[in-house]
């Protein structure tokens, strides 16, 4: 979160209520999660370390925040070497895998139910994000990384289609 | 537990039905229970060969049950003569097929009057009701156009469309996004989540994770029976976030 509120100021200095305008903006139902005290928080902790510089605003009658951050030279560096950093999150699929291989080999769980009770939840999910997808207009922001998460959830479920497959054909060759 | 009390519209009771003779006999649908209520959405999943097309159709009655019962709006459809079946399906089901199935020779609203002029109306009432359903699908543009100059996705909104005609009281779907793009698929989803919204009743078999998660309930089988049914409505998992990688 550091790296995107030094990016989101580089456009230009800004109020802690702005940079949390636009993050809402860009994030739409994701980002009613996020309380305003983190971006306040996040910011004291850049401005302790170098990366940004607060000055005192002429006071707006209704915002009690009047500080306004600018990017320090050292919070402009970061920025850069954070935008070309080639860093994207690992799928963590081997725990799953390895917990249906060892439900199996010691009869602990049927890897078949597992898979399904995984599906269930996943289904759940890809309808959430589905229907709070299809409730963003064309072209919003928020509706393009709801759509991301629904083609990673629409293929974890397709491996879980495989995982079904073969766990299924092995139960039935074991004879039971 | 409905809702909008205890309408059953599809139901079925140890449904079966088989293929075949002695080594070659294949049990399609293998004893399945199911209950349908008024303004609910079902979807059935499973891998393809499962029964599940089968199972719709005999809940439709396009195909006879080898035993068991099925109820098609309060009404028992597996004895009645092929005539009656013929009749009620005409008023009462609406069909979406995963390829169209649409008339090549005749344009978007004449394939969408078809079913309306067969079941008695007049040509008038019937252009009417086509109008009025391109435009609800979001085809109004395309009264005069011929499948063949229309996208994949235009088609099978037109598909529905015609399904829609003589309001029926189940609106049955087999497989409605399998040869659609991601966008036309999602263009069926918005259509389905509205229709759902206005009550309709909707049983969809599929293999495409986007549409079954549509659905209220989620039924999944395998090799003729039904192995698993999970509701997928009420309770938000409030992970969104989580999944987009926000948060803690």
């Amino acid at each position: 979160m550091q790296e995107v509120m030094l990016a989101m100021l580089a456009k230009e200095p800004s109020h802690g209520y702005e940079l949390r305008a636009r993050l809402r903006a860009a994030l739409g139902p994701l980002g009613d999660s996020m309380n305003a005290g983190q971006v306040y928080v996040t910011l004291t902790r850049l401005e302790k370390a170098g990366l940004v510089a607060s000055e005192r605003s002429d006071p707006a009658p209704d915002r009690p925040d009047r500080k306004v951050y600018t990017l320090t030279p050292a919070g402009q560096q970061r920025v850069a070497g954070w935008l070309s950093e080639i860093g994207w999150p690992k799928p963590d699929l081997a725990e799953f895998h390895l917990k249906l291989v060892a439900a199996a080999a010691a009869r602990l769980a049927d890897p078949v139910a597992l898979v399904d009770a995984q599906r269930r939840e996943l289904l759940r999910r890809l309808r959430e994000a589905q229907r709070a997808g299809m409730a963003e207009p064309d072209g919003s922001s928020a509706g393009l990384l709801l759509e991301g998460i629904v083609l990673r959830l629409q293929a974890d479920l397709r491996w879980l289609e495989a995982c079904e497959r073969t766990w299924a054909a092995r139960k039935g060759e074991s004879g039971s | 537990m409905s809702q909008t009390g205890s309408i059953s519209m599809v139901r079925a009771k140890g449904l079966r039905k088989e293929h075949g003779r002695a080594s070659g006999l294949v049990r399609a649908v293998d004893g399945v229970d199911l209950d349908v209520a008024a303004a609910e959405t079902v979807a059935v999943m499973g891998p393809s060969g499962c029964g599940k097309s089968t199972l719709l159709h005999l809940l439709s009655g396009l195909e006879r049950p080898t035993g068991g019962e099925a109820w098609l709006a309060g009404k028992r459809i597996d004895r009645l003569s092929e005539r009656a079946v013929a009749r009620l399906r005409r008023h009462s089901v609406g069909f979406v097929f995963q390829a169209f199935h649409l008339m090549d020779e005749l344009t978007a609203a004449e394939n969408i009057e078809m079913p309306a002029l067969l079941a008695g109306s007049s040509p008038r009432a019937a252009r009417r009701r086509a109008a009025e359903l391109l435009e609800r699908v979001g085809l109004a543009d395309r009264v005069k156009h011929l499948p063949s100059a229309l996208s994949g996705g235009q088609r099978q909104r037109v598909a529905i469309a015609r399904a829609l005609a003589n309001d029926p009281m189940v609106l049955m779907a087999d497989e409605p996004t399998g040869n659609l793009d991601s966008a036309a698929t999602v263009d069926v989803l918005r259509l389905f989540e509205e229709l759902h919204l206005a009550g309709q009743t909707l049983v969809i078999v599929t293999h495409d994770a986007r549409i079954a998660a549509t659905a209220d309930r989620l039924i999944t089988m395998r090799d003729g029976v039904f192995v698993d049914e999970t509701r997928l409505t009420g309770g938000s998992t409030g992970s969104l976030s989580a999944l987009a990688g926000l948060g803690s």
